[in-house]
């Protein structure tokens, strides 16, 4: 692969805190390798920053292999960037071109408030899990794990929706700032699996009430969550989320 | 000081006699009982689970957004379990003394064998909790092979199994905080631990967001925080992945065992260029399909596709007959490393070797022509065909890798090379995890215990969820059982007040200090002095000068590091800053470790012990001890040797021939 260096103009947004108005500030950086991942190239910037006595810039990261979650910027308008099923710490400098100018953004969404500059506060994703994205099953309580044997395409199907790492690129993604994709991925997974059973119905209805509560929108259907998501998750899980939460409504006795 | 507490009898019955005699507290006594566990990812998520499911008062914290954030999340190749669904020959023993011999003889019998003992009921654990592992056409669970053993034995979810067992347990916690059992305090970071006459009674955190400093009580601490791999700067840890929480511990009474058996994983994407800020790991099960090799021909220019078969040097299938491309971690990244410093190397830093799936792209291809019975199909077909099938089985990290380096994996040879990846060593702990500071526990990859000098592949999965489902919950009782009188301590106590007092007074140095480097390059300088020196192989004249070296970039980092902000934000860099100076403390009882221990074993490689052969040359005589280091004063260590007494195997030298 031929590699190449170029000079960037990046537009990026500083917030000191979640009180704070915020706004874009512009800077340079020159001499950035294509080989780069684009947050090694935040890191180069930010080590500029820090040699000229400025504050560098906050974001959040961790594995920066793609699995973790962490990383969530909104690069030149698109949640995690250009690449598609990719997360902000695997996007490569080779995706841009000397000269360009990128804009980043955090996630915006309101039940997404900003911490600081690209760090945004997604406790409410750890919420919608607890009011109900999980089995009950107290440590001890196991059958044997072939006891119970799982058709190969469901298991394989629960698992895709497994995938999510919870991000949030589907909400930053969504005109209406919906969770409909994290939140169905999880009923999706549980469902699909017979240990999921016993708590079917009261799962989809805890956990819509929860991501309503949150200040989470309404869901319709363009599917720009999907296109965004890093994991691909496919939207068909929302549809069987609609189709668990209509019939827990109508089996609901509370 | 050392008294691992091993049960007595025969070892298939001590975690049974263990169990049936430890003390248990009683459920109304739980709810007074507070337990403060420091990391979320599989030991501490599992821990907090369990312990808040039998009425424990738990507060858990962590540095990420959220619990599910942890690096258990990033493995990928999968877990083991002495299952024997394959009908090959696995048993609990099997797994036992696998362990044992590929952790080079370097670990405690008791502990492994209770590990390979509850290996199964973890499975069934997480099966119940809906993880969905892969599966069969009947319906079944499906297992494949890792390095190091001749079974298939390990359970696994596409590349993904970390993530599907952390999400497990992560929604396990979750549960907990849903019914108020648990509390979880995100962005905190645990900066110090407060001992009250002789016990752990509690920790001081810092907010991260708010930068302000909190005081918690516990009756037992548990730290769970996983390895120290960044101390190299470049791993295949997360960035955030630190030493602080069982440094602190170290500082204040625990002792630290085995610190340098590091483990370097054989397959990792190269690194590119200075900019590198981490290495990403190319999981191990690429290893039962790709076939490693270097050009026999020193400073090769032509492409790999270019290279004929009979001018290629396989060398693991070479040396290793037997286990071929299979062997261990640790013989498979030395190989590396004597190939590429003998001058085979590939790429431009010529730092690498090729893992190549020509071959099986081609064996799968025919099967899959030979399953449709057709005759005369053209080579083209059949790779195509073989693609398919290695995309069904390796498609993830196909893609990775392409998204790294910019090269398809399907079409040239992987380029990979050893890197970093995870730590034997840690806190000393005794049968039950507890440190050598009562009330204060140890548990995962922060421990030393399971993996001696060489951790097995799929092997780090299982220990973390074996120690927080099934050996916490009965020995913290056991410790607990005797603390149903004490009262939780107020935070107003003076042992609080100092404990605080001191980070903060620590905190106000370093942003006084107004230097002029930046903390990241200070822990560049020490990760290239911990990779030159104490890396895949050592020497007493390099890690003489490392310690040197190290001492003297102590007194930089003290005098002229630079950190911006101020401490009341949400300051990175000052959290970075912290960290890093632990990593340099660490990083000189790496080397005081590694130069006392005269003879190679597992991941420790020293080049004056090895066999004519190259490979490591233990000296059982002398050296069949746990190293655990007692700090006296800065920079100032005593060695305390727990004697490992073999009842069971035999020990012998390791032979994957």
């Amino acid at each position: 692969m031929e590699h190449y260096n170029m000079n960037l103009t990046l537009k990026i947004w500083r917030q000191k805190n979640k009180n704070d108005k915020g706004g874009f500030q512009s800077f340079q950086v020159k001499d950035i390798s294509s080989e780069m991942s684009f947050l090694e190239m935040l890191d180069v910037l930010n080590e500029q920053l820090i040699h000229e006595g400025q504050d560098p810039i906050a974001f959040d990261h961790d594995c920066r292999e793609g699995i973790c979650g962490m990383c969530s910027l909104y690069i030149n308008g698109k949640p995690h960037g250009e690449w598609k099923g990719n997360t902000t710490c695997q996007l490569h400098m080779r995706a841009f071109k000397d000269g360009e100018t990128i804009t980043i953004e955090p996630w915006r969404a309101s039940a997404f408030p900003v911490i600081k500059d690209l760090i945004v506060d997604r406790t409410s994703f750890d919420r919608i899990i607890q009011a109900g994205g999980y089995i009950s099953v107290n440590t001890g309580n196991a059958v044997d794990g072939n006891s119970l044997p799982i058709n190969k395409d469901r298991a394989d199907a629960s698992f895709a929706a497994a995938m999510c790492i919870g991000c949030g690129a589907c909400v930053a993604a969504c005109k209406n700032s919906s969770a409909m994709l994290f939140l169905s991925a999880k009923v999706a997974h549980l469902a699909l699996l017979p240990q999921g059973e016993p708590e079917r119905h009261s799962r989809v209805m805890n956990m819509v009430a929860q991501m309503d509560k949150e200040g989470f929108g309404a869901c319709t259907n363009t599917g720009a969550c999907e296109a965004t998501c890093p994991k691909e998750i496919s939207i068909s899980n929302i549809a069987r989320l609609n189709l668990e939460y209509l019939t827990a409504s109508i089996v609901a006795e509370k | 000081m050392i008294d691992a507490k091993i049960p007595a009898g025969p070892l298939d019955d001590k975690w049974t006699e263990y169990k049936g005699h430890c003390k248990l507290v009683n459920p109304a006594n739980k709810r007074k009982l507070e337990v403060i566990i420091i990391g979320t990812g599989l030991a501490g998520a599992s821990a907090a689970a369990s312990l808040g499911e039998l009425g424990y008062k738990v507060k858990a914290f962590c540095f990420q957004d959220s619990p599910r954030r942890a690096h258990s999340i990033a493995a990928q190749g999968g877990i083991n379990a002495a299952k024997n669904y394959q009908n090959d020959g696995d048993s609990v023993f099997r797994l036992f003394y696998d362990t044992i011999k590929g952790g080079d003889y370097r670990a405690r019998e008791a502990n492994v064998h209770r590990l390979s003992e509850v290996s199964s009921n973890i499975i069934d654990q997480c099966v119940a909790q809906g993880v969905p592992f892969a599966r069969e056409y009947g319906g079944l669970l499906s297992n494949r092979s890792f390095g190091g053993t001749q079974v298939q034995r390990t359970f696994y979810a596409a590349g993904q199994t970390g993530q599907q067992l952390l999400i497990g347990a992560y929604q396990a916690l979750e549960r907990q905080v849903a019914l108020g059992n648990v509390k979880m305090y995100n962005r905190h970071e645990m900066l110090d631990i407060v001992n009250i006459d002789g016990k752990t009674r509690g920790i001081i955190a810092r907010d991260l967001v708010s930068g302000k400093l909190e005081r918690h009580f516990g009756h037992a601490v548990l730290l769970c925080t996983g390895g120290y791999g960044n101390v190299f700067y470049l791993s295949t840890n997360a960035m955030g992945s630190n030493v602080t929480a069982i440094w602190k511990a170290h500082k204040k009474g625990a002792a630290f065992a085995n610190p340098c058996f590091t483990q370097i994983h054989p397959t990792c994407i190269p690194v590119s260029g200075d900019h590198q800020s981490k290495l990403t790991l190319m999981s191990e099960s690429l290893r039962n399909d790709g076939r490693i090799w270097v050009p026999q021909q020193k400073g090769e220019t032509r492409k790999a596709i270019d290279i004929p078969e009979e001018e290629r040097d396989y060398y693991l299938e070479r040396r290793y007959p037997a286990f071929g491309n299979l062997v261990p971690r640790d013989v498979a990244s030395r190989a590396a490393k004597e190939r590429c410093d003998a001058g085979f190397g590939v790429g431009t830093s010529k730092q690498a070797v090729y893992l190549d799936f020509a071959d099986a792209i081609l064996r799968y291809g025919k099967i899959e022509v030979g399953k449709e019975g057709r005759e005369n199909v053209s080579e083209e077909e059949i790779i195509v065909l073989g693609k398919e099938v290695v995309k069904e089985k390796y498609g993830n990290l196909f893609d990775m890798y392409e998204k790294i380096t910019g090269e398809n994996p399907y079409e040239l040879p992987m380029r990979i090379y050893p890197a970093v990846h995870y730590t034997m060593g840690g806190l000393w702990v005794d049968y039950e995890l507890q440190t050598t500071v009562k009330g204060l526990y140890c548990l995962g990859e922060a421990n030393f215990s399971d993996h001696g000098a060489n951790r097995l592949g799929a092997s780090a999965l299982m220990q973390g969820l074996a120690d927080g489902y099934f050996v916490i919950p009965y020995t913290v009782g056991n410790y607990l059982a005797d603390e149903i009188y004490s009262k939780a301590i107020p935070t107003d106590h003076p042992a609080f007040v100092e404990a605080e007092k001191a980070v903060a007074d620590r905190i106000d140095t370093l942003m006084n200090i107004k230097g002029s480097q930046s903390v990241e390059s200070l822990h560049k300088r020490l990760g290239k002095i911990m990779w030159d020196k104490c890396g895949m192989a050592r020497n007493a004249e390099g890690l003489k000068q490392a310690i040197e070296e190290i001492k003297a970039l102590k007194k930089e980092f003290w005098s002229d590091v630079k950190i911006p902000g101020i401490i009341n934000e949400y300051n990175p860099e000052l959290d970075k800053a912290n960290r890093v100076a632990d990593f340099i403390e660490l990083g000189e009882l790496m080397c005081v470790d590694a130069l006392n221990r005269n003879e190679s074993c597992g991941g420790h490689f020293r080049e004056e012990y090895q066999t004519p052969e190259g490979e490591a040359l233990r000296d059982d005589a002398n050296y069949m001890y746990v190293a655990a280091w007692e700090l006296k004063s800065e920079g100032n260590w005593e060695l305390h040797k727990e004697p490992l007494n073999y009842d069971v195997i035999k020990p012998t030298q390791r032979n994957y021939k």
